[in-house]
């Protein structure tokens, strides 16, 4: 979409109007998350830029946030308990995400879309209703304010991505591979570790990501699900700012960023990884 | 040839037809196998608690429960017309009353039936009291002591409820959900302050329709952009798309909330350039704008995807043959590109309102109370009021208005082809 060389006034104008217009939507979509990496810095416990902070007075900025995020047995408590449960439901989830996906890539599978549509209906429910729904299951059976329950239902809110990107990556797989292989003797577990796994493990990883990422930024289904001895960061952030603003939040969704920013970087590898693998050339 | 071909037979003697089907009844009971565990766990964990929840909406067991022989007597009693029940129904009362008070149930029977008649939850209480101490053999006859202990014993009304109620289904909790209620006479609107389902609802739907149209609004330049920008520079402008689609969504709330607070950064940049005087700051947050704009730039990720991966399928030379045939640009975009992209305006936009329209969350935080959701009112029903019931009959109504975008949304794009990131 280049600008032709014979370009009316009006054709010039509205080229460049439409680049400010996209400009500005980028703005807004960056902008909200940039604006609290400085604000976590500052040393009022305001949620504005201060005279100090605007003028670049050192004595503005400040670590005490993050101090507090540190130090503070609220907050490690429920980074603790994020990290407990998190790892635990993607576990789960991409080990049996995994294997089904696999099996809704066979050619003959009775039912394939009745069976795909509940697989990924976590992802589509309300939170609010699987939320309400566990809770009353849960408490039936048990499992309401258990470590165990929390886990259970944040690895079936993670299945669906996992199906979703093991799913995409089969796609591109070449099945005589898995034939050939079979073909030089080696049984059903050795072409599936030694050959199937390694060409896939890319939709894996990214599924399992996106697995951890729901469960460690799930809040709704945690706080009807789990107790106080379940309390994750999401939880510790919700009520937070339900109940009173503390500056710490600036500090924890500033560390929260960086996270997402790796993570992204992790995902984008892998996908241009999986891409070269497949043989198309990355864009 | 007079003789009939012999089947065609495989290596191990079998005819080549029974072989095939074999081997391919292995190869489904194959893969079911492998998908087996996964379906037996998303069953338990997420498709029975959902069951269970819409059982719960209709389910109604505690007039039966508590006191089952009122429940009973009942059954002869002619709401119709409008009188206190016999002597036969309060001796049962006072015999069920005696057991649940013991079983200190008729509290909770009291505030179930006190979401249908204010006042019953009280009555039940104190009614709770005095009946501890009757004698049921030798206080007989109950209905004047009843009456005396409080006159709202003789209200028909109450009655009626209880009877209403005695099923062990009931359709109250979706009645009450649309803001309607069962008399004997049928179904009647709610007094009009108690009517709020209907017009939350609304609000719901209205709001989420603003959000999409708000996300397409913006999403669409951007994803026409993207699509038409070399691959180099879409990639980095790509980053600005999924960098807030992969940050925490209460780390977005929390800048939004940060944002547009009264002392927040908005206000305070609009004060600064002297738009705005400092005593009339804009109230943002905690009403429907505070909601629109945060939800909008949370689920704008959502319509940008779908609509950038359906654009980059449009050949560039149609609208480059559509010029040369004398098209202005305005006339090739809207008779050759536009309707072109319109599948990926379809996918995104039931994405982003499926989305919006269970969302919690966000209206939580920013919503106050006129920009809050359905979901928010679910919550409140769980956690504050317990009436369970009814927050069931509201999340079966608004599972049922999901599944029918879910099955559109299948239709339209196919489930399977949902990308991510």
């Amino acid at each position: 979409m280049s600008l032709p060389v014979c370009a009316t006034p009006l054709q010039r104008a509205w080229y460049y109007g439409f680049r400010v217009i996209c400009g500005l939507i980028f703005f807004f979509l960056i902008a909200p998350i940039l604006v609290i990496i400085p604000l976590s810095f500052n040393a009022q416990d305001f949620f504005t830029f201060t005279k100090e902070m605007l003028n670049f007075d050192p004595a503005g900025y400040s670590l005490k946030h993050y101090r507090d995020f540190f130090t503070n047995s609220d907050w490690q408590i429920a980074v603790r308990n994020s990290f407990k449960i998190a790892p635990a439901a993607t576990l789960l989830s991409v080990a049996f995400g995994t294997l089904a996906a696999i099996g809704l890539s066979q050619p003959h599978v009775p039912f394939r879309r009745a069976i795909m549509a509940i697989l990924i209906s976590p992802m589509i429910v309300p939170l609010i209703i699987s939320a309400a729904g566990m809770y009353f299951f849960y408490s039936r059976i048990g499992l309401q304010g258990q470590y165990i329950g929390v886990v259970l239902a944040h690895a079936a809110l993670g299945i669906p991505f996992v199906i979703i990107t093991v799913t995409a990556t089969l796609v591109g797989f070449d099945k005589s591979l898995v034939r050939a292989s079979a073909n030089l003797g080696a049984g059903p577990m050795t072409t599936f570790f030694k050959i199937q796994m390694p060409l896939i493990l890319p939709g894996v990883v990214s599924g399992g990501l996106f697995a951890f990422i729901t469960s460690f930024d799930e809040v709704v289904v945690v706080l009807f699900v789990g107790s106080a001895g379940q309390k994750t960061l999401p939880w510790q952030m919700f009520t937070g700012l339900r109940e009173q603003i503390s500056p710490t939040i600036l500090a924890v969704a500033t560390i929260l960023v960086a996270i997402s920013i790796a993570l992204l970087t992790t995902v984008e590898l892998l996908r241009r990884r999986s891409e070269r693998l497949r043989g198309v050339t990355p864009s | 040839m007079t003789e009939r071909t012999q089947p065609l037979l495989a290596a191990d003697g079998t005819p080549l037809k029974r072989s095939i089907q074999r081997s391919l009844r292995r190869q489904k009971i194959e893969a079911f196998l492998l998908v087996a565990p996964l379906l037996a766990f998303v069953l338990v964990t997420f498709v029975a608690p959902i069951a269970d929840m819409l059982f719960r909406s209709v389910e109604n067991q505690i007039v039966a429960q508590t006191l089952p022989e009122t429940a009973e007597a009942l059954k002869a009693w002619d709401p119709e017309r409008s009188e206190v029940p016999g002597e036969a129904v309060f001796a049962a009362l006072a015999a069920d009353m005696k057991t649940a008070v013991k079983n200190k149930t008729h509290t909770r029977l009291g505030s179930r039936l006190n979401y249908e008649k204010t006042g019953v939850a009280s009555l039940f209480r104190k009614s709770g009291r005095r009946i501890k101490k009757w004698d049921l053999a030798e206080d007989a006859p109950f209905k004047e002591k009843f009456l005396d202990l409080d006159k709202k014993w003789g209200d028909p009304e109450l009655w009626q409820l209880l009877k209403l109620y005695s099923p062990a289904y009931t359709s109250g909790y979706f009645l009450n959900a649309v803001d309607l209620k069962q008399t004997p006479a049928g179904f009647e609107p709610r007094a009009e302050s108690e009517q709020i389902y209907i017009l939350l609802f609304q609000r719901t739907l209205f709001m989420s329709l603003a959000i999409t149209l708000m996300c397409l609004l913006l999403g669409y330049p951007v994803a026409f952009l993207l699509s038409h920008l070399p691959t180099r520079t879409s990639n980095l402008l790509m980053i600005l798309v999924l960098l807030p689609f992969w940050t925490s969504l209460l780390v977005r709330t929390s800048a939004w909330k940060v944002l547009l607070q009264q002392e927040g950064v908005i206000n305070d940049i609009l004060v600064t350039i002297g738009f705005l005087g400092d005593a009339d700051r804009l109230q943002l947050i905690n009403n429907q704008t505070g909601t629109i704009v945060a939800m909008t730039h949370i689920l704008l990720p959502f319509m940008i995807l779908p609509l950038y991966s359906v654009m980059r399928t449009i050949p560039p030379s149609y609208v480059r043959a559509a010029k040369s045939l004398g098209a202005n640009d305005l006339t090739a975009f809207a008779k050759v590109y536009f309707p072109q992209s319109v599948p990926g305006i379809g996918a995104g936009s039931i994405l982003v309102f499926i989305l919006a329209i269970g969302y919690y969350i966000t209206p939580e935080l920013v919503g106050g109370t006129t920009g809050t959701f359905i979901s928010n009112r679910i919550a409140y029903h769980i956690s504050s009021s317990l009436n369970w019931g009814l927050a069931a009959a509201l999340g079966s109504i608004l599972l049922v208005a999901v599944l029918v975008l879910y099955y559109a949304y299948d239709r339209i794009v196919g489930i399977d082809n949902v990308k991510l990131g």
